[in-house]
């Protein structure tokens, strides 16, 4: 186990990069610490594949630098790195038996076999194998395949991290859910570090400690799902984390307020100090769960008149649809009495409303 | 109820009809000749399985036989592995991938009797490259005289002939393996070697099976190369079963005896490779035991 460190660490697929369209990794310094369960989460082709084969050794990045343990290691090969990888589809090696395909790695580096036996029979029984060691690995369903390809990965209890690349998609649901359950037990038992690229929102936020969004190449938020549900540093993180995802603004600063379709928000000590200077694109962003519905404008102050477009009901709430000026919003209300088509207001509430300029988070 | 409507057998009227005249007629052909003695066109007597029982008692035959199971147990042992390892070697992509692919694959375009002319001045000792340096090297080298060279020559015109295919077939194979396997390999710390093991040779099964089954029976039947290389010579050290076949069916106008004997030939090719992909299929999925 070992804290990875990228410094400065870009990669780019063509040579001299000049813009940042140029890269498929913007440049980036990050500490992944040891021991944590991280997940890397972002659509695809947003870079995080090439993020994790370039600390696996997979790929030599073009820029920066890769450290294990405040050790240089980005010439060094995968396999001088000692770091493990499971990919998206199973990999097995057909003629061995699931027990050699466990013991694998650790013959390759040179474990005695007794010791290596203590080994892949505690992982196998953490992961459900134990009575399929002495069949051919080539015979099992898809799911078995994979959890020896997770096992591979987990089977080495020395290694600097080991990393997964959207490991479950081909799993059938029920048992992904309990295959995530299992990783976060082994990860509390093994006190691997792990990180863990996923597409999907909801297997990130239940796997990881932290969760480092990506878009573009580029890593937008790093924090628990918490912060990304309630504080999302980027407009791409409130929209990709949630359902639905945040509501975002377009709007103009004048007068101490925020504007939009010629109404007004008064804005709040902070984001009047932080939105000041600011030049660019400002962005109102609300998620749907902090709107509410009032009957009333009260002051007017944090209240907007929005026409009620479309209400459906799903059970445990209602999900509200408005149109506020040009744009629509959206909210989920525990009640709402109002019919398409009339007018309500909707607040706001000061202290879940956040601003961003030019997409980055100022208040 | 279920209704059966047998026109449909109709429908298979037109392959019926091409296999007929391709392959059920002729053979039909054969055994007919194969239980007759053809004195004339128009006088046969039927003579029952005694040509089976002179032909299987034919010490000709028996040598014939010998070499040339001696001859494609050679081809496979050296071409296999040959072709294996020209596949490992080659270029995984770009315009060298398209060269070598190009290069090795020459050999296979040039025409049975071609390949049998080129060897045959090739090996000459007074003009040929091969025959003339062999020669100043020091050692007799004759293919027409001495039986061992004659073999060598044979056996390297066939190898330098076919194991271009073999090299091709794996070659695809290699090509079909997913990165993710390297990769994985890798990260477990896998040796070249193991990744060979492992990984690549099992991957090449389905397209070694396929090499093995071809050079087998392309070899078990061998004629053009070395009839025009050496004319079964000298003596008959190089005369392989179809050589053997056409000297008694066009040589002799032996039809009888050369009937039985096609038959024979065909059942041993057909037994083998039957032998052979059972067992290779029993070794790939490994329900052996």
């Amino acid at each position: 186990m070992a804290r990875i460190d990228l410094i400065d660490l870009g990669h780019a697929y063509r040579p001299n990069p000049a813009t940042p369209g140029d890269y498929a990794l913007q440049p980036m310094t990050k500490t992944w610490d040891d021991g944590g369960a991280y997940a890397l989460l972002g659509p695809s082709g947003c870079g995080k594949t090439t993020l994790l084969n370039i600390i696996s050794g997979l790929v030599k990045p073009s820029h920066g630098r890769v450290l294990f343990d405040g050790k240089d290691v980005t010439t060094l090969p995968t396999e001088a790195r000692n770091i493990a990888q499971v990919f998206q589809f199973p990999v097995i090696y057909d003629t061995m038996t699931v027990y050699d395909n466990l013991a694998f790695p650790l013959r390759n580096r040179g474990w005695k076999e007794r010791e290596a036996r203590v080994r892949v029979e505690q992982v196998a029984a953490m992961l459900e194998l134990s009575g399929d060691l002495k069949h051919r690995a080539s015979g099992l369903s898809v799911d078995a395949k994979q959890k020896i390809s997770l096992g591979r990965g987990l089977v080495r209890p020395d290694v600097a991290a080991v990393l997964f690349d959207e490991p479950l998609t081909v799993i059938d649901p029920h048992l992904k859910w309990l295959l995530r359950r299992k990783l976060k037990e082994i990860h509390h038992e093994l006190k691997l570090s792990l990180i863990y690229v996923t597409h999907d929102q909801v297997e990130a936020l239940t796997f990881a400690d932290q969760v480092v969004v990506m878009t573009q190449g580029e890593v937008v938020q790093t924090g628990s799902a918490q912060a990304l549900f309630e504080e999302p540093a980027h407009t791409f993180v409130g929209y990709f984390i949630g359902n639905p995802g945040m509501n975002l603004l377009p709007c103009t600063v004048r007068d101490g307020a925020a504007w939009i379709g010629g109404h007004a928000l008064a804005l709040s000590g902070a984001a009047k100090a932080a939105l000041a200077g600011a030049a660019g694109n400002v962005t109102l962003g609300v998620r749907p769960e902090f709107v509410e519905c009032v009957a009333d404008a009260g002051t007017g102050a944090d209240t907007v008149p929005a026409t009620v477009l479309l209400v459906r009901n799903m059970g445990t709430h209602f999900l509200a649809e408005f149109r506020l000026g040009e744009q629509r919003v959206a909210a989920k209300l525990r009640t709402i009495d109002a019919a398409a088509g009339s007018t309500v207001h909707l607040r706001f509430p000061q202290q879940r409303t956040l601003y961003y300029v030019n997409d980055h988070r100022v208040a | 109820m279920k209704t059966y409507n047998n026109r449909a057998w109709f429908l298979i009227l037109p392959v019926l009809l091409c296999v007929a005249f391709s392959a059920i007629l002729p053979l039909m052909t054969v055994v007919n000749y194969s239980v007759q003695d053809i004195l004339s066109p128009t006088q046969s007597v039927f003579v029952g399985t005694e040509w089976f029982k002179t032909v299987m008692r034919d010490a000709d035959l028996h040598g014939a036989l010998g070499r040339q199971l001696v001859f494609s147990l050679a081809v496979l042992i050296v071409q296999i592995p040959l072709g294996i390892l020209i596949a490992l070697c080659m270029p995984a992509g770009g315009w060298r991938a398209s060269l070598a692919l190009v290069l090795i694959a020459l050999p296979l375009l040039i025409p049975w009797n071609v390949v049998g002319t080129i060897w045959q001045i090739f090996g000459r000792g007074d003009i040929g490259l091969m025959g003339y340096t062999l020669n100043s090297l020091g050692m007799n080298y004759n293919y027409n005289g001495n039986s061992f060279d004659a073999w060598m020559t044979v056996l390297v015109m066939d190898i330098w002939h076919w194991t271009p295919l073999v090299a091709l077939l794996c070659y695809a194979g290699l090509r079909a393996i997913p990165d993710a396997y390297y990769q994985a390999a890798r990260i477990d710390g896998a040796s070249r070697f193991a990744v060979f093991r492992f990984i690549q040779l099992p991957k090449m099964r389905n397209v070694l099976m396929i090499a093995v089954l071809l050079r087998f029976m392309d070899s078990f039947m061998i004629y053009t190369e070395p009839f025009v290389l050496t004319g079964g010579g000298p003596g008959n050290a190089t005369t392989f079963l179809s050589q053997y076949l056409t000297q008694k069916a066009v040589g002799q106008f032996d039809l009888g005896p050369a009937a039985a004997f096609s038959l024979i030939y065909f059942l041993i090719i057909l037994l083998f490779c039957f032998v052979l992909y059972t067992w290779m299929q029993r070794v790939g999925t490994g329900d052996a035991t």
